[in-house]
């Protein structure tokens, strides 16, 4: 059970707080394979997370289209699930009522109920379940903000800088926990991040966006077998690599000023 | 080195605080027994029947058996907190300002009853007040239960009109460019100054004294619920459309909860606001209640009657104050920082 999503050249532009126009977007085209786990990397500004809300369905594209397994994106559907970079779960329920919010909005929550401890259980949150998230820390809220988006059993899970916030430990158990999920399930992933690490780490595909105006500038296929080791040289090389894509892109649209 | 236990958390030091709780009470009492009565009151019997049995007292009696029952209460509460350990800090914080309010009453009746320094009839002895509800009972409560009805008939309206009213303006920008304006100017009049509208064009005074109440709590409970909805982060909205919540379930699990606190800080306010307009409405123009009872008083001189009418209100004002606070502890228990 998984999706594929086909994006062709789509544009979008907005409105800045001066009423400047700012191209998140230009001509972006990306085909995402099913069951594929594929990164979206880049420096702030380059148009990745609004890439994401794309393919959620949360905004609509000026022009060119995003269709998954055929079919036009044309809103939000609990078969896209998302994670937010931080704060998105409701902080008056608790662990366990945040997890079963999405059974509840979609009327299912009677018939499928007995799923909440299946999930908490598989992003290890038994004995939370009844505490506020307030109470609990960054990583174990991003690992509830999963569990959350999981429950709807989506065919894609898209996460917008899941990890930012967290500390390299944290971040490094909540990488592991996602790709143990991804195994089990064989959901598309569609990861936004900044971390270079992250994306070599998890991913089959990197996609690799640059600002001003936001498009993609490279895709670079992570050819390492899995496990990966964080520190081996395969992977070194990979970083390297992708390290000179950005500078190579940021060497080229230099403005000049004369003084 | 062994740990220094903290005073009251050793049996023998608490049970001084229990004995210094009790201490202030019981010199009010010997006060009253002791002190010659000096001044010329008049201390008239009063017969109390309780099922069959009947008591013949005056009112130092009954003031010494109120002081009794204030001693009993605070003495079986600090039995209570003798073995629940962790109500003990609680008790024992307590204990000087108890003492001190038995040696503020033994002062009060020496100035009030006993010497009468203070100007009469103005300020009374604790007995006299006392007096009030052993002459005036059955319609002392008779008009407190009318001001107790008055107040949840309006109180319960007005905060209900306020939330909806609030939720809509808040949710719907249509409801917000129309109605919130109005909120706002007339919002800020007070509810009594309609009164003369209020009193002929309402049916009756009681309806009259409820719509003033009902205004007077709906704007700032509809104001501030209000800014609760609008202030709810975007996040929270598109993390409940994508988990597949429509506008209803938006509104009531997103919308609603993230308003609550504010919502609460409303009813607080309007609930501060309603207690005036309460006792406002009821001295001028109401057939009973405690303001009407103290407007009567009034007309008699009888100011040790106006002083019981306000002790009664301050202490049912507290207890609604205490029954929201529950609620509001209830039902935002999210916020709470710890786990328990």
């Amino acid at each position: 059970m998984s999706s594929e999503i086909t994006i062709s050249h789509v544009n979008r532009v907005y409105k800045d707080a001066d009423q400047n126009t700012v191209e998140a977007l230009r001509d972006v085209s990306l085909d995402i394979r099913p069951g594929e786990f594929i990164s979206v990397i880049g420096p702030s500004g380059c148009g990745k997370t609004t890439l994401l809300r794309l393919i959620a369905g949360l905004d609509k594209p000026q022009s060119g289209s995003l269709k998954i397994d055929g079919k036009a994106i044309a809103s939000v559907d609990p078969e896209r699930g998302f994670v937010f970079q931080q704060g998105s779960l409701f902080p008056w329920l608790t662990v366990k009522r945040n997890i079963a919010y999405g059974l509840k909005a979609r009327g299912v929550y009677r018939e499928k109920k007995e799923a909440i401890a299946r999930y908490i259980e598989l992003v290890g949150l038994q004995g939370f379940e009844h505490a506020y998230p307030h109470q609990i820390s960054g990583g174990m809220a991003q690992r509830v903000a999963i569990a959350r988006a999981l429950i709807n059993e989506p065919k894609a899970l898209l996460l917008d800088e899941p990890m930012g916030a967290l500390d390299s430990f944290t971040r490094a158990a909540l990488q592991d926990k996602l790709l143990e999920l991804w195994k089990s399930n064989g959901i598309t992933m569609v990861l936004v991040t900044h971390d270079i690490d992250e994306a070599i780490y998890l991913s089959d595909r990197i996609v690799i966006m640059t600002p001003r105006p936001g498009k993609i500038s490279e895709v670079i296929e992570v050819d390492l077998p899995r496990p990966r080791h964080r520190g081996g040289s395969h992977f070194l090389a990979m970083r390297k690599k992708i390290l000179e894509v950005f500078e190579l892109a940021q060497a080229l649209p230099q403005p000049e000023y004369i003084i | 080195m062994e740990k220094q236990k903290k005073g009251y958390k050793r049996n023998g030091i608490f049970l001084l605080y229990i004995l210094l709780t009790s201490a202030g009470f019981g010199t009010a009492v010997l006060t009253n027994l002791l002190v010659p009565q000096n001044a010329p009151v008049k201390f008239r019997q009063y017969i109390l029947g309780f099922s069959g049995l009947q008591f013949q007292i005056d009112i130092n009696d009954a003031y010494r058996f109120v002081l009794f029952g204030l001693m009993l209460i605070y003495t079986s509460i600090g039995i209570a907190a003798w073995f629940r350990k962790d109500k003990r800090k609680k008790y024992a914080k307590n204990a000087a300002f108890r003492f001190a309010l038995g040696i503020a009453l033994a002062l009060w009746d020496i100035t009030g009853t006993k010497y009468q320094l203070l100007p009469q009839p103005f300020f009374p002895g604790p007995a006299q007040i006392i007096e009030a509800y052993l002459a005036d009972g059955a319609y002392v409560i008779q008009n407190t239960l009318y001001s107790l009805r008055l107040y949840f008939v309006g109180f319960s309206s007005g905060v209900l009109l306020g939330i909806v009213t609030g939720i809509l303006i808040g949710w719907f920008p249509k409801v917000y460019y129309w109605v919130y304006p109005v909120l706002k100017i007339t919002g800020v009049v007070p509810a009594v100054a309609w009164m003369p509208f209020a009193l002929t064009m309402l049916p009756t005074s009681f309806t009259a004294a409820v719509f003033l109440i009902v205004i007077c709590a709906w704007f700032p409970i509809s104001f501030l619920t209000a800014q609760g909805i609008q202030s709810t982060p975007k996040q929270n909205y598109d993390a409940a459309r994508i988990l597949g919540g429509r506008q209803l379930n938006l509104i009531f699990h997103v919308a609603i909860p993230h308003a609550m606190p504010d919502i609460f800080t409303g009813i607080t306010t309007a609930n501060a606001m309603a207690f005036t307009t309460l006792v406002m409405s009821e001295m001028l123009g109401q057939p009973g209640g405690l303001g009407y009872y103290i407007n009567q008083s009034k007309v008699w001189s009888s100011y040790y009657k106006i002083l019981a009418a306000i002790v009664i209100m301050a202490i049912l004002f507290s207890v609604i104050n205490f029954l929201i606070g529950l609620v509001q502890k209830r039902l935002l228990r999210w916020q709470k920082g710890v786990v328990r």
